[in-house]
Parts: structure tokens; C-alpha cells; sequence
């Protein structure tokens, strides 16, 4: 039977809650953006109006500002956007429990099956989101999950797009390459040097020129431009392959010393260990991204031989990590740690005859502590380090978070965000 | 402009679990009793922004509107003020 997938994108999410919530900002140009003094100060989506003003995402707010003086900017309400994100896909469940969330605004459906159309549950759900929630969506309806993101992306917002095997090559094929999920910047270089621009380069394109260009990305590549691509549809967010658990920060002021770095690997780590512990994974590989004052990025990888859940494990591997592979050229701008090599808790694991009664007494406590702040607010317990420079550590990462998925070929998109 | 006024509401819960609002009482403290809801569902509230369980009421054999989001009751007031959220 020829499968029937969805995808749903909430059209410029997080400014299109604020503007159903507010309806006097629905005229005008409106950006949700960070907090501008602690450098936060860019721009995570924008409305409509704001779009004309050719205002982009990821933007400093201070240059969307010069294109557009009258520019309403709001400050981001996470809260706000989970749950409207929970409400989308309550809708969504109604039709089948085949519901993959990708980030807070995006969702893959499999409906095959159903004895109503996939186009006619796309026009239901669209319909639906808007008079029950009051944002839009727009929907591709496709025979494969990469084909129905095209889609959803193809017309917007609040409407429905149909790929199917008879009309891809006249509408799909004329695409950009870069539209493609799996390819990113470089992959596009690639392609265009060999002025493989479109879509339909790719699947005219010879297999094994793909495979030498992109080595075994290359095929899969072209079989996926050809229509072939039989991914499933994966239901609920922790199968979705959470593969890493990961927070970063860039920090109101510049890292200069390892006892700064310490004390921000503690904030990340917290943030990390109480995600982790929540979703009950443990995990092995940690990794640790740097990007200094002159921007230049680095990231460095060690895999542990046990595995690891407690914020102080955490913090601990991270910075270990960190004073081997940093030289201190120049300060630190942001740092982010990721935990890969995710495995249920309950794994069966060799204990450390010397640690492991230390190993579970910082997993109690770290459970006591998530007890606590799960009650009484994040800021009801606090480690020491983390008030030697309250200015430097003072947010907590845990309330703002964002699951990236990166199940997907490693290729994370912006939540919230758009073209 | 609209606004969304948070009100207190008596409500009942019937045997079948449904909970049906029967009494408003306005920012002034007037009390409007519910004569009837004619319709209930999920919508959004697009005169005053958000969105929530949607009761078609009439009150003084008026139609209007009572939102319940969450655990909070609203109603859409026809106003300049901001929505006080």
C-alpha cells in the first residue's frame, strides 16, 4: 500500500503564539528575540510584517532594529511554546498515534491506511489548529517523509501541499538541493561544484559520481531525490532518536580562565543531568563545542568506558576534557557539552569496585536535588561554585531548554525558526 | 481591541464528568447567571487573544463566549486595555 505521510510545520512559531496570544501585535512587525544585555540579543522568529522589512532569523536585534524602527521585539516565553507545541500535537494524535515531533513546531504523521484521504486529514488539521489554537500550520502530504517536508515548506502559511509520485519531478525536482533535510552547506558546495544545483540534478546525477563526492551519503542521496525513502514515521520524542542531550551557553561576558570554565560547565551540566535523568538515559560520549571571542569553533569528543547521568560526572568528564584539549589562545565567547552514546538507565553496567557506592550517592542526591527544584523553583538549591560569579552563571538553562532532535542525519533545524 | 478578562465562575460537575459554568461573576462583582450553553468546544478566542475550552453561553439572552484555559475562566471584553494575561 502506498504510504501516506505528513508533515506539519507551525508557521513562525514562537511569534505567531505571542501574536495569537496579543492580538494588537497582529499588525505590526514583531520579533521574538534573547535578552540584549546578557548577549542574547538575536532574532528567533519573526512575524509576517517583519519578514517584509527583509528582517531574517538569527539576526542581532539591534540590526533588525535598523531595518525596521518600529519593530515590536518580545522576549521568548518557553512555557508558553510547550505548551501550545503539546496542544498541536494533541490534535495531531487524534488522527494516529504515528506522531513523530521534530522540535517543538514540526511533526511527521503516518496516516496510511486511514480510510480518509492524507490530503483530506491535512486540510482537517490545518483548519482545526487555526479555529481551535489560533496559529496556523502548513502541512506537506507526501509518499515519504523527506517529500512531505518539502511539502509543508512549499506553500505558506496555513496550507496544504501534496507531493505524490505523479507530480514530484514537475514540482519537487526544480527545488534546491540545500532544500534537501540532509544537506547542509558543505554537501551543497560539493554538489555545486559539480553544478548539481537541484533537486532533480541530484536524482539524474550518476549514482557513483554521488558516492565518490559524498562517499555513502552520496546514493542514498540519489534515492531519495528518485522518491526513495522508506524512513517510518517514529511515534513519541524519546524513539524519535534523541541520539544526545546537550545545553550550551554563550555567557554575558568572555571565559578567560579555567575557574571560569568550570563554573559554566557546572550550569550546562546541570541542565544536561536532569534532562537526562528525566528521560532516564545515561550516556558515555561527551562532547564539548568552544567557539572563542573571534568566533572559530572547535569541538572535542572522549568516550568514556562507563556510563555517566550525575551533573558532577558530567562536569566533571567535560572539564577534564577541556584542560586537555584547550591551550588558551584566546577567550571563550560560548560553550556548549552534548552526552551521546544514550542508553536506557537500567542497562546492566559494570560497577567500579572503587566508586560505585560514590556513584550512588551523587545519583541520589541529584534526584533529591531535581525533587527540590521540581517543587520549589530552580533557584531553590544551588551548588557553591555557582555564586562565586552569580552574573557569569546566573540563568538557569533548565527552564528554557530546547530538545534538538539530531536523529535525523546529525542535521539539527533551528526551532522555531524559519527561512 | 479586545481583552481577556479572567472571571470567577460557579460552575457544576454533571455525572458524565463535564463541567457546565451556571453563574459569572464580573470584575464589578455583578453576578450574570448562565441561561443556557448552546455549544462546547476547543477555540481559539479571536477577538481577545489565546485560546481554551469554548462555552457558547447566553447571558440576558445574549450569545457570548466563556473560555476556560487550563484552570482559569475568561471572557472576551469588548475594551481598550490591554489584555491583563
Amino acid at each position: 500500500m502506498e504510504r501516506q505521510i505528513l508533515h506539519v510545520d507551525c508557521n513562525k512559531f514562537y511569534a505567531s503564539v505571542e501574536c495569537s496570544l496579543n492580538p494588537d501585535l497582529r499588525d505590526k512587525p514583531v520579533v521574538v528575540g534573547g535578552n540584549e544585555a546578557s548577549r542574547h540579543g538575536i532574532v528567533l522568529t519573526k512575524n509576517e510584517i517583519a519578514a517584509r522589512y527583509g528582517i531574517s532569523t538569527g539576526e542581532t536585534l539591534w540590526s533588525a532594529r535598523r531595518k525596521c524602527p518600529d519593530l515590536v521585539t518580545v522576549p521568548p516565553h518557553f512555557p508558553l511554546y510547550h505548551k501550545y507545541s503539546e496542544m498541536v500535537r494533541a490534535i495531531l494524535r487524534e488522527y494516529t498515534p504515528l506522531v513523530e515531533p521534530f522540535g517543538l513546531d514540526e511533526a511527521w504523521l503516518d496516516v496510511t491506511g486511514s480510510p480518509r484521504s492524507g490530503v483530506e486529514i491535512a486540510e482537517e488539521i490545518r483548519h482545526r489548529v487555526r479555529e481551535e489554537l489560533g496559529i496556523t500550520v502548513s502541512v506537506g502530504v507526501s509518499f515519504n517523509k523527506t517529500f512531505a517536508k518539502l511539502g509543508s515548506d512549499y506553500k505558506k502559511p496555513d496550507a496544504v501541499t501534496v507531493f505524490s509520485r505523479e507530480n514530484y519531478r514537475q514540482l519537487v525536482w526544480p527545488l534546491s538541493a540545500g532544500e534537501l533535510i540532509y544537506v547542509g552547506r558543505s554537501t551543497r558546495q560539493k554538489l555545486e561544484e559539480r553544478f548539481i544545483y537541484t533537486i532533480g540534478d541530484v536524482a539524474k546525477a550518476n549514482p557513483e559520481l554521488l558516492h565518490a563526492l559524498l562517499g555513502k551519503w552520496g546514493p542514498a542521496l540519489h534515492a531519495i531525490a528518485n522518491g526513495r525513502d522508506s524512513q517510518p514515521v517514529i511515534p513519541t520524542e524519546e524513539a524519535a532518536g534523541v541520539q544526545s542531550v546537550s545545553n550550551g551557553m554563550t555567557t554575558p561576558r568572555d571565559l578567560t580562565d579555567d575557574r571560569d570554565v568550570r563554573r559554566v560547565l557546572m550550569v550546562l551540566a546541570e541542565s544536561v543531568g536532569r534532562r537526562m535523568r528525566e528521560q532516564h538515559f545515561v550516556g558515555r560520549t561527551v562532547e564539548l563545542h568552544l567557539r572563542d571571542n573571534q568566533l572559530n569553533t572547535r569541538t572535542h569528543r572522549v568516550t568514556l568506558d562507563h556510563y555517566i547521568q550525575s551533573t558532577p560526572d558530567i562536569a566533571d568528564a567535560a572539564y577534564a576534557l577541556f584542560r586537555e584539549s584547550y591551550r588558551w589562545k584566546r577567550p571563550l565567547r560560548s560553550v556548549t557539552i552534548g552526552v551521546s552514546h544514550l542508553e536506557p538507565e537500567d542497562i546492566p553496567t559494570q560497577m567500579d569496585m572503587t566508586d560505585s557506592a560514590g556513584r550512588e550517592k551523587r545519583e541520589q542526591l541529584d534526584r533529591a536535588v531535581d525533587n527540590l527544584r521540581e517543587r520549589f523553583g530552580d533557584h531553590c538549591i544551588r551548588r557553591a561554585i555557582l555564586l562565586e560569579d552569580p552574573d557569569l552563571t546566573g540563568e538557569s538553562l533548565y527552564e528554557t531548554h530546547t530538545v534538538h532532535p539530531t536523529g535525523f542525519s546529525g542535521k539539527t533545524d533551528e526551532i522555531g525558526g524559519d527561512q | 481591541m479586545s481583552r481577556r478578562v479572567y472571571v470567577e465562575v460557579t460552575a457544576v460537575f454533571t455525572p458524565e464528568g463535564q463541567v457546565m459554568p451556571r453563574q459569572i461573576r464580573w470584575e464589578d462583582g455583578t453576578l450574570f447567571p448562565i441561561d443556557r450553553v448552546t455549544d462546547i468546544r476547543q477555540a481559539a478566542a479571536t477577538k481577545a487573544g489565546g485560546c481554551g475550552l469554548r462555552y457558547t453561553i447566553r447571558l440576558r439572552g445574549q450569545q457570548t463566549y466563556l473560555f476556560l484555559d487550563e484552570d482559569r475562566w475568561f471572557v472576551e471584553a469588548k475594551d481598550k486595555k490591554q489584555p491583563t494575561a
